[in-house]
């Protein structure tokens, strides 16, 4: 990866996306990418709290349902103005993780997964029991668009730009993140949390900031959510949305700083492509067999490519270098022989 | 209905229900002590094993041979997911497998939905004959059913690990895989027996609800969450715990969708498992043994 | 030995698992859908969204079976005006935002309307999309919310029966059997609580009181404890709004636990499937229902008879089985639509000031007469009361 023209890739691929909407006048292609971006900005979170604090989360949709709650509740209910509503919706998710993050993150691994499992599960019946506030299973409609002053988001087009926009500028972030020293300590605690510890890194405190930060990306893009589609419902925000942000960040590349962009594509265009693709070579095809592909097309790539999509041109680096997932997976498989 | 044998019915149906969510339980947690492997496929063996019951006894032949024929396949199913996804990812991390786990219950799931269709099965109860009333609350025959397996199954498995050699190669496996190969004891043969035995476990266990629950294609995963949260409540290194967990998580769902509001009787149950998870992640049964370290 | 015999075992089985899929895929191709252009004039194009898989599913495959017979049908016969209907079905597996880029993909291909979706979250979230781009949408699905306010559902129409509809048949029962106090049973889902707030607002309006109200989920398996609380009430019928199998489960829970009150469901129970499922509890069950189900009992003079005993052979004749209310309501969507492209040519706008005029149309749910004001065009006409008598649906007087 190094030596294949770092210093282009990035400016590439801004001009890219830039450009797409010049060259295509699908609103079909561009809403594929906005949900590709929406996810990307939740998986981004996502990777930093798995890939380099190295904690798992089965309840992020948890926190993107609260946000897109949150536009919903504030601009149907309460007639906010739209740009305070979805700044509301960044925040809460996070100050929520802030409360729950700290006992939480104390547990190890599994236990880890079942409570934020138990907490994503939690959320949402608290969105289908919430009858007056949150309009019970039936859900809110007539959520507005998005308006900065006189300005509306109300075309794919727009909308596609905004969160474009949104995602560069938190690439950009998230890149310096890791290369400073929050991001080397952040790696630290994922290959050895006792050895972090003892460097006088307080795990804690990154563990929590790192939750945190994934809470509010992932409200953000609840947020933008509610004003892309106008209408919501718990459905989205089950826990089956969860495993899916955790399979795009896996799928993607836990660590790699292209994983959740790869990730969330792969899972949302794959989706698409089979629902062409299959109807052409077996005719009258329905979801039975996306279900099929989809989940044999997981297995396999995690038997033979565990570290995601991301991290394939590493394989192309010299052996000598540790690969970042190893060290984790070596890790693990101490703790197994040493027993329960 | 007066209070006492209105009490008394909610007890009987937690205790039904009680009984299913350990029975899953148990299978996780065999996998997971033998394995390491949380198996998050493990509801949809419940399912593949009821619908495969559902479809043989449909052709004709007696429940008795349905239900043995059923439960062998999924066994062999199980194994046969083992050779082909655990064992070829098994230097792999715990979340690598716990990712393939969920993409086999996807798989499976799209398998049962191409197979079955979506429609919903049942099989006829397995004893003829109305409820039970007993002091004015009734029980249905299948739930004594359901009691028996569970009861079975974890007397069957306590026996195993307790008494047999292979049950106690299974324990030494777990606490110390180098000394256990160097003993002649084959880890990897181990898992296979895992899989094979919560597929089966699974299968049986789906075949005994179908009367009460009725079974769809997507009905493993609920299941599975459920069977999941019993297990942890109890302690998942714990074959006890899991029953004991299950059966707590049944009785709990009972009284407070009975009692109290049935939309929240779920958000009470995991309020327990959070609490247990943050308080004593080893489970409640966790704390009657010392920790296996 | 043993390593030879778990070769075999692991082959025998994979075998197995391909004979299924190739079985399951040869049954499955055995429909072929979109109609070729046998004429020189242009296709005209439809699209279907529809909860093909995913939780909703048991609505979404009938509804693809019978739009899959009745364009082949239209092509045959000759397509509309001359032009064969090229129609896309799309999955959107039950989910909202699948359902959105589904409508957006369809837009694309230029499609003259979009029928779907069969439940009424995906519809929801869908109708922003078709107002915006001005696409005329038929909701298969029940929430009377989809068309309500029409000032900003221009563009919506859909063919099942609101809630309020099927809620008013129950409570007309209610005040003709002279019970006042009744308990209420839903399903936690977009379904159940459309039932909900219907049937309070009309036990309010009928002075009928409700003891207890309670809920269980989809996935729930035992009832008993809802059950209980009905049983130690005073109540003098029970309603449950709930579909199979959770509407079985509590059926059977309810014959288990004792209850002899009245036992009323909605219409979500209206197919054979529950009576099989609840084994032998559904005896005595009564429900509103669409007329399709008693086709054979409505007298010969009702304006549908023609119309469901037809359906009802076609699709018994390619199906194997009969069909159900889900696939009559894309019969109606199809049909709606057929005859207003018929009118109104490929025009998007035109098509859709057709389907609002459309005036005593005979469809599979009822006859239709939506205006400007009423975009599902449904009165309590379209149903009936049936009650289950050994394991058949009777008409009830």
């Amino acid at each position: 990866m190094a030596f294949i023209n770092k210093n282009h890739f990035w400016p590439g691929i801004i001009l890219f996306l830039l450009i797409i909407p010049l060259i295509t006048n699908s609103n079909y292609l561009l809403s594929i990418l906005i949900i590709i971006g929406l996810y990307t900005i939740i998986v981004q979170g996502l990777g930093i709290l798995m890939g380099y604090a190295g904690q798992i989360s089965f309840g992020h949709a948890a926190f993107f349902g609260l946000g897109a709650y949150t536009v919903a509740i504030l601009t149907t209910r309460f007639h906010s103005p739209t740009v305070l509503a979805l700044l509301g919706a960044a925040l809460l998710p996070g100050v929520i993780a802030a409360l729950i993050g700290r006992p939480t993150l104390k547990l190890q691994e599994l236990y880890l997964a079942l409570a934020t499992l138990g907490f994503g599960l939690l959320v949402h019946i608290g969105f289908t029991e919430g009858m007056e506030l949150t309009g019970g299973p039936s859900g809110i409609a007539g959520i507005p668009y998005l308006s900065v002053g006189s300005f509306v988001f109300d075309s794919d087009i727009k909308f596609f730009y905004l969160v474009a926009g949104i995602l560069i500028l938190l690439s950009a972030g998230i890149k310096g993140l890791i290369e400073s020293r929050v991001g080397r300590a952040l790696r630290a605690i994922r290959e050895s949390e006792h050895a972090a510890e003892t460097a006088g890194i307080d795990t804690a405190a990154l563990k929590l900031q790192a939750f945190i930060f994934s809470a509010l990306l992932a409200g953000l893009a609840g947020g933008l959510y509610a004003y892309y589609i106008t209408f919501i419902s718990p459905s989205p925000f089950s826990f089956h949305a969860s495993v899916q942000f955790v399979l795009m960040a896996v799928v993607g590349g836990l660590g790699t700083f292209v994983g959740p962009l790869l990730g969330a594509a792969m899972v949302v265009a794959l989706g698409e492509f089979l629902r062409w693709a299959i109807p052409v070579v077996i005719p009258n095809a329905g979801g039975e067999y996306q279900i099929i592909f989809f989940g044999l097309i997981l297995v396999v790539l995690m038997i033979f490519q565990p570290e995601g999509l991301g991290a394939l041109g590493k394989r192309l680096k010299p052996a000598t270098q540790k690969l970042p997932g190893e060290g984790y997976s070596t890790k693990i498989e101490a703790e197994k022989e040493g027993g329960l | 209905m007066d209070t006492p044998s209105q009490l008394l019915q909610l007890l009987f149906t937690g205790l039904t229900l009680g009984s299913i969510y350990a029975l899953i339980g148990l299978a996780l947690v065999t996998t997971f002590n033998i394995t390491g492997i949380l198996n998050l496929a493990q509801g949809e063996f419940v399912t593949i094993g009821a619908l495969l019951a559902i479809s043989l006894y449909a052709t004709g032949l007696p429940l008795a041979a349905a239900f043995i024929i059923a439960v062998l396949l999924v066994a062999a199913l199980g194994g046969v997911l083992e050779r082909c996804a655990i064992q070829t990812a098994r230097q792999a991390s715990a979340l690598t497998l716990i990712i393939i786990t969920l993409g086999l219950s996807i798989f499976l799931r799209g398998l049962a939905l191409l197979v079955w269709g979506t429609e919903t099965y049942s099989l006829p109860a397995f004893s003829e004959g109305g409820p039970l009333f007993i002091g004015g609350a009734a029980i249905t025959p299948q739930s004594f059913w359901i009691f028996g397996l569970t009861a079975l199954t974890l007397a069957g498995l306590y026996a195993f690990f307790e008494l047999t050699y292979w049950g106690k190669a299974v324990k030494a496996a777990v606490l110390n895989r180098t000394a256990a190969r160097l003993m002649g004891i084959n880890p990897n043969r181990l898992s296979l027996l895992a899989f094979l035995a919560s597929g089966a476990l699974g299968a049986a266990a789906g075949i005994f609800i179908a009367p009460v629950t009725m079974t769809t294609y997507d009905m493993g995963f609920m299941l599975g969450v459920k069977g999941f949260v019993a297990a942890v409540i109890g302690g998942l290194n714990n074959i006890g715990g899991a029953v004991l967990g299950g059966i707590l998580l049944g009785i709990l769902e009972s009284f407070s969708a009975g009692l109290i509001s049935s939309g929240l009787k779920d958000a009470f149950a995991i309020i327990i498992l959070i609490g247990v998870l943050l308080v004593r992640p080893q489970g409640i049964i966790g704390s009657l043994k010392e920790r296996k370290i | 030995m043993k390593r030879s015999l778990r070769k075999s075992v692991m082959a025998s089985l994979l075998i197995l698992l391909l004979a299924t899929s190739v079985l399951a895929s040869g049954c499955g191709s055995s429909g072929d859908s979109d109609g070729e252009g046998v004429t020189g004039e242009e296709q005209y194009k439809i699209g279907a969204v529809l909860d093909i898989s995913g939780k909703a599913s048991s609505l979404g495959t009938p509804e693809r079976d019978t739009l899959q017979m009745m364009v082949k049908q239209l092509n045959t016969q000759g397509g509309i005006n001359g032009h064969q209907v090229d129609l896309t079905i799309l999955d959107n597996k039950s989910d909202e935002t699948e359902a959105v880029l589904a409508a957006k993909t369809l837009i694309e291909k230029d499609v003259l309307a979009v029928l779907g979706c069969s439940s009424s979250g995906p519809s929801m979230a869908m109708l922003n999309t078709v107002q915006n781009e001005k696409v005329p949408m038929i909701s298969l699905a029940a929430a009377s919310s989809i068309v309500e306010p029409v000032s900003e559902r221009q563009w919506v129409f859909k063919t099942a029966q609101s809630d309020k509809v099927t809620v008013g048949k129950i409570t007309n029962y209610l005040r003709e059997q002279n019970i006042n106090k009744v308990a209420f049973l839903y399903m936690n889902n977009a379904y159940g609580d459309g039932g909900r707030k219907a049937f309070s607002e009309a036990a309010k309006e009928n002075n009928i009181e409700v003891l207890v109200e309670d809920k269980f989920e989809a996935s729930d398996k035992d009832m008993t404890p809802q059950l209980t609380r009905v049983k130690a009430s005073q109540a003098e019928a029970l309603i449950i709004w709930a579909i199979p199998p959770s509407a079985s489960i509590a059926t059977k829970n309810f014959k288990d636990l004792g209850l002899t009150i009245p036992l009323i469901h909605s219409h979500g129970v209206g197919n054979q499937k529950f009576i099989d499922l609840a084994q032998g509890a559904a005896e005595g069950v009564i429900l509103p229902i669409g007329k399709l189900t008693v086709a054979q009992q409505i007298p010969d003079t009702d304006p549908q008879k023609e119309v469901l005993q037809t359906y009802i052979n076609n699709y018994t004749q390619k199906y194997g089985s009969p069909p159900d209310s889900f696939g009559g309501y894309a019969w109606d969507a199809f049909n709606l639509v057929v005859n207003a492209i018929e009118k109104a040519g490929p025009d998007r706008a035109a098509i859709r000031d057709e389907l609002e005029k459309t005036q005593g149309f005979t469809g599979i749910s009822g006859v239709f007469n939506i205006s400007a004001q009423d975009h599902n065009g449904l009165d309590e006409e379209s149903m009936v009361l049936v009650q289950i008598k050994d394991g058949k649906w009777q008409l009830l007087e």
